[in-house]
């Protein structure tokens, strides 16, 4: 097992803008089986741009594990007229990245960018792709969502978004990220818990749990306009809210009526109905992608497992049977699989399931991991851990191989959601 | 905390002539601390005093108590804190006028929503107790913080114990 320190730096380039505040370094243990051998040349034009971009996309492809980076070593192309073939195939190099970039008169910045296939000396991507000023990230994500893409056959997630919250002492904040955990945009502070941020299908809004009034209610936020509204804030605890994939629907998980029970509501709170009626704690829901069914936590055998039942309502069947408890589930973009939390001998390990064969597997070696979701492209899980006394983020690769941890500045980051393709 | 207990006791002395003047007169029956007060004044004064005491505020008595404790993933009321809740139900069912908060609270083990759930249950167990011994539902109400409020931040059995709790927190 290979160890890899790995401290993103290009945000030291950017520390006159807001994106500066999260100093994240990032851990990245193993390796995929086989690795891609790819060189990214610098782009040219401007160069201060172009090694910016340049560190977000070979630390987007580092960190999936199924690349290796071939260092150009001082050659540095920057139109395929310049390329000499048989430089980089003495490399090892399977693909080349070369490109230009510019920001234009109205601060956009512009990357022109190719990727050429080394050993069939053809080009695979030529595309231009621009954001709006300051957003360096966001262009080296889209980049390196392209060569993803290209080179796995499977739709990159560099450019998607995660939610989480950040603990500090008494104060909580509610925190939107890029998928690497740059670009940090404070969502929600207040000295009052957090809890379960939930995406909408289309990243537009979040829900969650808040305790502001006092008690557990479920809120769900603009991201764009940030207004809010709470959306279930009756006696007791109101929580775990939950988006039906067509996102006309939350799924939401409330006492009013007794213990934790499972309701459905329209997303302005409106229209409620209770469809778990089992007496026992009924929590965290989660949609089937085709959002017939949901997965959900329950302790009606006597111990927290994983349940599914028809969204319509209906009797739940059992899916978890392991020693110890179960917690958290969530489907694979597939449908194929759900992801869970296993506590076990006093060890909490993500693990996953095949729904036709009822195989479960540990993705983890076990300690403080909580709360998984996989990526929108099913490659990966995000879950929240444990590391030197402090709550992180970590990813691991869905079969296991490639594990990240990213440290966020201070405090514990807890909750963790990875949000969908935009 | 002599001092303490003293000022209390005169605090609660001056609210109850504050508010009970037209009571003063039904209050005889303290006839035999007036007796005991002719051998020995400071005695009887001060039984006068723990009679007119709210016995909320008597750290002396069960109702000091305003912690319940349970073992893990366990949500009923253990037999050891039982005379606890039944104290706090008389009292509520001989004060209509106070109200009193559950706060259910957990270990950090199980998932978060999972522990927010528990802990309304611990909390909604202690008020069907506290109901069951007279108070009146209006007296009362639950929440959960599930393991967001811990009062002991370690990762070990000597926190978590004192983590999995149900707080009996009385309105001002």
């Amino acid at each position: 097992m290979q160890k890899i320190l790995f401290t993103v730096l290009g945000v030291l380039m950017l520390l006159h803008t807001s994106m500066a505040r999260a100093a994240l370094s990032i851990e990245i243990i193993g390796a995929g089986e086989h690795q891609i051998p790819v060189s990214i040349v610098p782009f040219g034009g401007d160069e201060k741009l172009g090694l910016a971009i340049n560190e977000v996309v070979t630390g987007d492809l580092l960190r999936s594990g199924l690349f290796r980076l071939v260092d150009p070593a001082g050659k540095s192309p920057h139109e395929v007229a310049e390329v000499h073939y048989p430089d980089w195939q003495v490399r090892g190099t399977e693909a080349l990245a070369i490109g230009t970039v510019s920001t234009q008169a109205d601060g956009r910045i512009v990357a022109r960018f190719r990727m050429l296939d080394v050993v069939k000396q053809v080009e695979l991507i030529g595309q231009a792709v621009s954001a709006g000023d300051g957003q360096i990230r966001a262009v080296g994500h889209r980049i390196a969502d392209l060569i993803y893409e290209k080179l796995t056959g499977n739709k990159g997630v560099f450019s998607t978004r995660i939610a989480y919250v950040n603990r500090q002492g008494k104060m909580f904040s509610l925190i939107v990220a890029d998928s690497d955990g740059h670009n940090e945009q404070i969502v929600l502070k207040q000295n009052e818990p957090i809890m379960s941020p939930s995406w909408s299908p289309d990243g537009s809004h979040l829900a969650y749990v808040s305790f502001e009034t006092g008690h557990a209610a479920v809120f769900v936020q603009s991201l764009y306009t940030h207004q809010r509204k709470a959306v279930a804030n009756f006696r007791g605890s109101n929580s775990a809210p939950a988006w039906s994939p067509d996102g006309k629907q939350l799924a939401v998980v409330m006492t009013r009526d007794g213990s934790s029970q499972i309701y459905l509501m329209r997303p302005d709170g409106g229209d409620i109905r209770r469809i778990s009626f089992s007496g026992a704690i009924d929590t965290e829901p989660n949609f089937s992608p085709d959002g017939l069914s949901l997965l959900f936590t329950s302790d009606r055998g006597g111990s927290a497992q994983v349940y599914r039942m028809p969204v319509a309502g209906g009797a739940a069947q059992r899916l978890t049977f392991a020693a110890g408890s179960s917690y958290s589930p969530r489907h694979s973009p597939d449908g194929k699989s759900f992801v869970f939390t296993h506590l076990s001998g006093g060890r909490f390990y993500i693990s996953v399931q095949d729904f036709q064969t009822g195989q479960m597997e540990a993705l983890t070696e076990g300690g403080w991991e909580k709360k998984p979701s996989f990526a929108p492209n099913g490659k990966l899980i995000l879950f929240a851990s444990e590391a030197r006394g402090r709550g992180i983020l970590a990813t691991v690769s869905s079969d296991g191989r490639v594990k990240q941890h990213m440290f966020t500045q201070s405090g514990d980051a807890r909750e963790p959601v990875w949000g969908p393709h935009l | 905390m002599k001092k303490l207990v003293i000022s209390i006791v005169l605090v609660n002395l001056l609210a109850a002539c504050a508010s009970q003047k037209p009571n003063e007169t039904t209050a005889v029956p303290a006839a035999p601390a007036t007796s005991a007060a002719a051998t020995a004044p400071a005695t009887a004064s001060a039984v006068a005093a723990k009679t007119a005491v709210d016995p909320l505020n008597d750290p002396t008595s069960i109702l000091a108590g305003r912690s319940v404790y349970y073992p893990f993933d366990v949500a009923a009321v253990q037999d050891a804190d039982k005379p606890l809740v039944q104290a706090h139900a008389e009292y509520l069912s001989k004060n209509a006028a106070r109200n009193v908060r559950l706060e259910g609270n957990c270990d950090e083990r199980g998932s978060n929503e999972y522990n927010l759930a528990l802990g309304q249950r611990r909390a909604d167990g202690v008020m069907k107790m506290l109901e069951l011994g007279g108070a009146k539902a209006a007296q009362l109400d639950s929440v959960s913080y599930g393991e967001e409020k811990p009062k002991a931040t370690g990762h070990e059995e000597s926190s978590w114990s004192q983590n999995r709790r149900t707080d009996l927190n009385y309105a001002k």
